[in-house]
């Protein structure tokens, strides 16, 4: 073994790019004749996730709150710029080394192995884990299938080949999608190991199936066929050949070209076997790492997307500084002044990092936490000082970022209000309400409260009342469900405290906090997908569920006959608790659906407590009963209930209803969401379901847990105190949410071009008329500022509501939301 | 939760309707009436009418422009919508006595027989305002048109695919049909929705009409009975079946483009006879002020 590196950085993306940057500083710094270290990237080119990139996309900097610290250069740009910077920088002296998949690691700090997957092995002191989180394409698993011209893992054009035949390996929707493509200009055999496509979606479904049965499309299946082993080309261009095993055998198929799309390994298995700890079993879990990025495994750091910090700007600050720890130099991180202006409106002189870990001490949750993390907890949270209010308008106005005042005594928050943020108490007090005008109970410093909105995603419930010198943190959403996925002391506390509080609310019991802390032990927390039964019609049943998020509807005599729908904080099955044990309903999740369960013990200690309040429950219970029984007698709207969940608007806080007995078909309503939204309309009126004169249109719903907003890089999906979900300008255009978002609310865009006003198309006709045009060029400006997510924003801000309902002529739109759909289909 | 534009706020615009027509006819009553002076627009009263009306005229035709004014604060377009009608229905009263029924060949007869048009395109357009989208949405029972199409198109293709097994001349007037569907075409046919389908016999080079897909539907059932293997008679049966589901799309398509024209169309008789009318009402009021 010739050499051993004082550090080797595993994973050539931006945050591996900048630590070897920096690291070959120190070397020139140094004068060394040989590199210290080595850049090891499995690829064969940098990068490997920004290249993958479509072409020409704009790529953000943001977030646009810090600065960018790195050798190499990064700003805002077209993806080939941003490359081309890279590869300048690359060729200015880093020493990579490509095609260096690493497979294995051996060995403790100042004496690494890391082995390759060519079977060499490289020695270093350090290890610096970038790897993203992209995860590596599966391979087929013969000799001869690492990627070449023959053997691809990829399709970047389609139109790149033609006349060729071609082998597709892989049945989910990259594979069928790639193969129909290419069978365009080639001939296409499409091997799939089952004997069905049932991994794909819908649409790709039908298209494969088309494409097999189409006669006229060079297009060909095996079903239950895997790879033997593959023939190599004789010369490059020439034909090769791979050989299947089907149930008929063997069968060898000549071809020019062999595309593989297996899906990914995720890189979690590999983390794992290095030693690196990650203590959740959440997809989403990152590892652990310290203040310096080093993970449970000295000597071994860990930086970038795979370390939880999906955005290229933190990825390469975090490279710099990493080399730096490792060098031994204590650097403030880039994010320091950051903190130094969130903390400067405290009532005391410290320096930032101190505060910092007071308040990690202060707050018992998170006293155990990485250090690291909690740094990006408060870096992502808002510092609160409440303050008597004559002092408040004397109080320094700082930017965004920096310590926010409050007046004390006034509200924090207000019932039905939209947020979902997080509150951690450190000083002084808050008065909280757990329902509209309930009793007050007292928060003290080391508490938390909203978490009940944090997790069922409904509006808040009841008020919370600052006191004076009250010091708070609030932390939006996305980080603490992020939190909560990796860390499972914090998870487990805030999930006790929200079942405490639940059941508080739902049976107001007269118990100690440790009683109550018992019985909050007792009781189950069960989880339910969309369609799966609480329990059934007919069925004994000796318990009860408090709805912790999601809709659960009431069915009776038949599916689809929807006689009642609950919700967060709601109680279902209760009869089988007060008096009738057997089931009248069946009850299902609408959409997916958290529950706890409580039975009979649970349940008699809670309401034994509090004989008073069961006159309370009983009342809400007639009420229900009522409900269903009305709902009952009126099949049609019932059945009419039934499709409305199964359109998934269970989860919907505002819906777009179309009447199609009303509706005359006029699109005024999609012209004036364009011309309200740059032109963009963010709604498709025809598409969508329609049951007995009700339709769904295509449109956004905001959901309670919006299912966009969860992998949004920059965070820039956010939902207002009202309600409404809206896309801010910090869209990187990643696509993400349109992924996620299963209504299909929300596409990407490209500005659209500017219109002459009205009047001079009314008289003049110039120009394409109100609404979205059906094609549009967009200006060079445009292109360059990439497509943007666009969705409806409810026309947050705008007087008079919705635009889409009030340009409708004849009363056809509305929107409502889900307490509503009652009134909505008794009408029809 | 879903109102319809004439019960909009309690049929608000409806009473409205109701008061001014009654005012109007109040007026029309006061008049005196002498020789010298008939009850038309040359009285005080008649005046009053006729500026009701005229400003009655003008607002009507701005719905054209609040329609569009998308970002607008002023009440919503179907509250426009429910006074426009109300208030256009009321307009015939308030117009009638105004002219007091002089008519005669002349430019203010020419204004009111529009005014007349106009409002009674507007009665038809309400009437299939209000009519016909319960009958679209039942005609397409929960799928939109281009569903529909789809399932066109891919049975289309299960034809194409299964006539392959007959004899070419089957598979020669199978396809022709195929091809020769009518769907759509002109605004005339398109409200009509008469089917123009047609078909190429065998043997014959000029194609013949097959509406409902009549003839292609008979000659399968004919050769039903004489088919010779079972295969192939149910290869025919098939074909069949798959014909007649294409009727019944084909003739749902036909009646969803009906439907969808017949709201839409009357829109271009109301408009432009808006315009006209316009013009002709400037033309009315300046020749009154001229000529009087
Ligand atoms: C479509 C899309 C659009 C995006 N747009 C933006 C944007 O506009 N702005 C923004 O800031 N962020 C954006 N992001 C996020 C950004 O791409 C990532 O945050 C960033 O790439 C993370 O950098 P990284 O260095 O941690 O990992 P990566 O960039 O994923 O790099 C990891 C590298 O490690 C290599 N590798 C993996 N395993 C091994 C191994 N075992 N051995 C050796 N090498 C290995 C890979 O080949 C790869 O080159 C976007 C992401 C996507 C998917
Ligand atoms: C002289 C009298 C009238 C005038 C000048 C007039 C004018 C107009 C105008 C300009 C429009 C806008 C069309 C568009 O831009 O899309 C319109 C629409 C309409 N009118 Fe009239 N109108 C009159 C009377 C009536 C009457 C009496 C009725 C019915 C009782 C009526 C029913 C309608 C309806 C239903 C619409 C469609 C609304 C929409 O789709 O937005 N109109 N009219
Ligand atoms: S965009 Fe989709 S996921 Fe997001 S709130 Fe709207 S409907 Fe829900
Ligand atoms: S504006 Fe109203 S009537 Fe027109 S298409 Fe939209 S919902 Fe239908």
């Amino acid at each position: 073994m010739s050499k051993r590196y004082h550090i080797a950085v595993v994973g050539a993306g931006p945050a591996g790019l900048s630590a070897a940057g920096r690291a070959a500083h120190y070397d020139r710094e140094a004068g060394a004749s040989e590199p210290s270290y080595i850049l090891l990237e499995g690829f064969n080119t940098f990068a490997k996730t920004i290249q993958k990139y479509q072409k020409g996309k704009h790529v953000m900097d943001e977030p646009g709150f810090l600065d960018l610290r790195s050798e190499v250069g990064f700003t805002a740009g077209k993806r080939e710029e941003i490359l081309g910077v890279w590869e300048e920088a690359l060729a200015a002296g880093i020493n990579i080394r490509y095609d260096s998949e690493v497979v294995g690691i051996e060995g403790e700090k100042g004496n690494f192995r890391l082995k390759l997957g060519s079977g060499d092995a490289v020695e270093a002191e350090h290890i610096v884990f970038s790897i993203g989180t992209q995860g590596n394409p599966r391979a087929l698993g013969v000799p001869g299938d690492a990627e070449s011209d023959f053997v691809r893992y990829t399709l970047d054009d389609p139109e790149d080949f033609k006349g060729e035949t071609i082998v597709v390996i892989g049945a989910g929707d990259a594979a069928i999608e790639n193969a129909i493509a290419l069978s365009d200009y080639n001939k296409v055999y499409i091997v799939n190991r089952r004997n069905e496509f049932s991994r794909a979606k819908d649409g790709n479904l039908n298209a494969v199936l088309a494409a097999i049965n189409d006669k006229n499309r060079p297009f060909y299946c095996r079903y239950e066929s895997g790879v033997a082993r593959l023939e190599m080309p004789a010369a490059p261009g020439a034909a090769g050949a791979i050989v299947l095993n089907t149930p008929s055998g063997e069968e060898r198929i000549e071809c020019h070209r062999i595309i593989a799309r297996l899906g990914t390994v995720p890189p979690r298995k590999f983390v794992e076997s290095c030693g690196i700890v990650i203590t959740s079993d959440n997809p989403e879990a990152v590892p652990d790492v310290d203040r310096h990025y080093q993970s449970n495994v000295p000597g071994l750091y860990i930086i970038g997307a795979l370390g939880g910090y999906p955005l290229i700007k933190q990825a390469m600050n975090q490279g710099y500084d990493v080399v730096e720890f490792i060098h031994g130099k204590d650097t403030k991180p880039a994010d320091y002044p950051l903190l130094q202006d969130q903390f400067s409106g405290l009532p005391y002189v410290m320096d930032a990092e101190d505060v910092l870990d007071l308040y990690q001490q202060r707050v018992p949750m998170f006293r155990r936490m990485n250090p690291l993390a909690f740094r990006e907890l408060i870096i992502e949270s808002r510092i609160i000082v409440s303050l008597p209010p004559a002092e408040l308008a004397r109080a320094p106005q700082g930017g965004e970022r920096s310590t926010a005042f409050v007046a004390a005594g006034e509200p924090l928050y207000r019932h039905g209000e939209f947020s979902t943020t997080f509150y951690t108490l450190v000083e002084g007090e808050v008065q909280l309400q757990l329902e509209q005008d309930g009793p007050w109970h007292t928060i003290k410093p080391g508490q938390f409260f909203g978490e009940m909105s944090l997790i069922s995603g409904r509006p808040r419930q009841g008020d919370a009342v600052v006191s004076q010198d009250a010091i708070l943190i609030e932390t939006p959403r996305r980080i603490m469900v992020k939190l909560m996925n990796s860390n499972k002391e914090v998870s487990s506390g805030i999930d006790r405290v929200f079942i405490m509080r639940a059941l508080q609310a739902a049976f107001r019991p007269q118990l100690s906090l440790a009683e109550l802390g018992d019985i909050a032990g007792r009781v189950e927390t069960c989880q339910f997908k969309a369609g799966q039964v609480l329990f059934s019609e007919g069925e004994e049943g000796d318990c009860l569920h408090l709805i912790r998020s999601g809709t659960v509807m009431l069915t009776r005599g038949g599916a689809n006959l929807v006689v009642n729908q609950n919700h967060s904080g709601e109680l279902v099955g209760q009869m089988a608790l007060m008096g009738a044990p057997r089931r009248r309903d069946t009850a299902t999740a609408a959409v997916r659906t958290e529950t706890i369960l409580i039975r009979r013990p649970e349940f008699l200690a809670l309401v034994g407590s509090q004989p008073d309040h069961v006159a309370t429950l009983q009342g809400r219970l007639s009420d229900v009963l009522r409900k269903s029984n009305r709902m009952a007698s009126q099949p049609q709207a019932a059945r009419a209930i039934g499709f409305l969940m199964g359109e998934g608007l269970g989860e919907a806080t505002n819906a777009l209803v179309i009447d199609e007995t009303l509706c005359v078909g006029c699109d005024n309503c999609e012209k004036a969401c364009a011309e309200t939204h740059n032109g963009i309309s963010r709604l498709d009126r025809e598409a969508g379901a329609s049951l007995a004169g009700l339709h769904v249109p295509i449109s956004c719903r905001h959901c309670e847990l919006p299912h966009c907003m969860k992998d949004c890089p920059p965070d820039a999906i956010r939902r207002s105190a009202n309600g409404e979900v809206f896309i801010s300008d910090s869209c990187i255009g990643c696509g993400n949410c349109e992924t996620n978002c299963p209504y299909n609310a929300i596409k990407l865009s490209y500005a659209a071009p500017k219109k002459p006003g009205l009047l001079s198309w009314l008289l003049l006709g110039s120009g394409s008329g109100p609404g979205e045009p059906e094609h549009f060029t967009p200006s060079a400006a445009a292109k360059d500022a990439g497509k943007k997510a666009v969705k409806c924003d409810a026309c947050m801000g705008r007087k008079g509501g919705p635009a889409c309902v009030r340009a409708c002529p004849t009363g056809a739109a509305v929107r409502l939301s889900p307490e509503q759909f009652g009134e909505l289909v008794e009408g029809h | 939760m879903h109102i319809s534009l004439l019960a909009w706020r309690g049929f608000r615009y409806g009473k409205w309707a109701l008061v001014l027509g009654l005012v109007s006819i109040a007026l029309y009553l006061s008049q005196g009436g002498s020789a010298a002076q008939p009850p038309n627009g040359g009285t005080w009263q008649g005046y009053v009418l006729g500026t009701i009306g005229a400003l009655l005229i003008v607002w009507l035709s701005v719905l054209g422009v609040r329609k569009r004014r998308y970002s607008s604060t002023l009440g919503t377009v179907q509250g426009w919508t429910s006074a426009h009608v109300y208030l256009g229905a009321v307009l015939l009263v308030v117009a009638t006595l105004h002219s007091a029924a002089q008519v005669g060949w002349n430019v203010h007869t020419l204004a009111y027989a529009l005014m007349c048009a106009v409002i009674f395109s507007g009665f038809y357009g309400l009437y299939v305002y209000i009519h016909l989208p319960g009958r679209l949405a039942a005609n397409n029972a929960g799928k939109d048109r281009d569903a529909w199409l789809e399932e066109l198109g891919e049975l289309d293709s299960t034809i194409r695919d299964t006539v392959e097994a007959c004899d070419a001349e089957l598979q020669a007037m199978a396809l022709s049909a195929l091809d020769l569907t009518a769907l759509g075409g002109s605004s005339w046919r398109q409200l009509t929705a008469r089917d123009h389908s047609r078909i190429i016999l065998p043997g014959q080079s000029k194609p013949v009409g097959n509406a409902e897909q009549g003839v292609i539907v008979k000659a399968l059932s004919e050769r039903i009975p004489d088919a010779r293997k079972q295969s192939q008679a149910e290869v025919l049966n098939e074909l069949l079946a798959l014909f007649g589901r294409r009727r019944v799309i084909l003739n749902l398509l036909r009646r969803e483009i009906r439907l969808r024209g017949l709201i839409r169309v009357w829109l271009f008789v109301h408009i432009p006879l808006t315009v006209a009318l316009l013009v002709a009402l400037l033309i009315h009021i300046f020749s009154v002020f001229i000529y009087w």
